[in-house]
């Protein structure tokens, strides 16, 4: 067997259609049996974020960047027709009657078929995210380790 | 036709019936035939692409009631 295609994608975007998107490739690659990384960087950071509130010790500016950004898939907004919050709301009625997975269950599918997900650290000390808010098996990493994947890989895409 | 397994993924939407023929192929041995039947209008080119590109070879597919239906051969 030749070495596995590789898919490498970079999250930019904390959009829940955005990064739905990202999820959906990375789990269609994972499929094409590639190995996938999704390297995660400023507000795509929140797609790792886990639902609950973790205690940790922040200061005034992280915290205020901690409550302002949504915690977790589920909590974000649309790039395009947000309408305060109903946009996704209405973009999820509409999914569930079309049988499209949810956003936190591609999360899952993806790292139950094994996609690498990375954190940017750099940007996670930016936005005052601490590994113990984010989801556990997950990789922490920096540019080098992105390139390193993707130098070699198939196809890369920034979303 | 021998079918060796039969997956339906009815009702599912993108990329759903292309992850359960995946992880159903890997159930088989080389030379099993998978048969998936499917709503999703884009599982025809869906499943044409992935089956060439993993060296499975797609036997036949049909449309029936706006169910489709695969034949796939794994490689």
């Amino acid at each position: 067997m030749p070495d596995k295609k590789k898919t490498t994608i970079v999250l930019f975007s904390g959009d829940y259609d955005k990064t739905m998107a990202a999820y959906i490739i990375a789990n269609g690659a994972a499929a094409y049996d590639h190995e996938v990384t999704i390297f995660h960087t400023f507000w795509g950071l929140n797609a790792l974020r886990k639902d609950n509130q973790v205690p940790v010790k922040k200061n005034l500016l992280e915290k205020m960047f901690g409550k302002m950004m949504p915690r977790g898939t589920d909590k974000m907004g649309l790039s395009k027709m947000n309408y305060l919050g109903m946009g996704p709301k209405m973009i999820k009625h509409v999914m569930k009657k079309h049988n499209a997975l949810p956003l936190p269950q591609l999360v899952d599918m993806a790292q139950e078929q094994e996609v690498k997900l990375i954190a940017c650290t750099m940007t996670m000390d930016l936005l005052g995210l601490q590994k113990e808010e984010l989801l556990d098996e997950i990789e922490y990493a920096g540019v080098a380790a992105y390139i390193g994947d993707s130098e070699d890989g198939n196809i890369t895409l920034f979303i | 036709m021998d079918v060796t397994k039969i997956l339906d993924a009815k009702g599912l939407a993108c990329p759903m019936p292309i992850v359960k023929t995946k992880k159903a192929m890997n159930d088989l041995n080389s030379g099993d035939v998978l048969e998936v039947q499917a709503t999703d209008k884009g599982a025809k080119s869906d499943l044409a692409a992935w089956a060439k590109s993993g060296g499975h070879e797609l036997l036949k597919d049909t449309e029936e009631d706006d169910v489709l239906k695969f034949w796939i051969k794994k490689g």
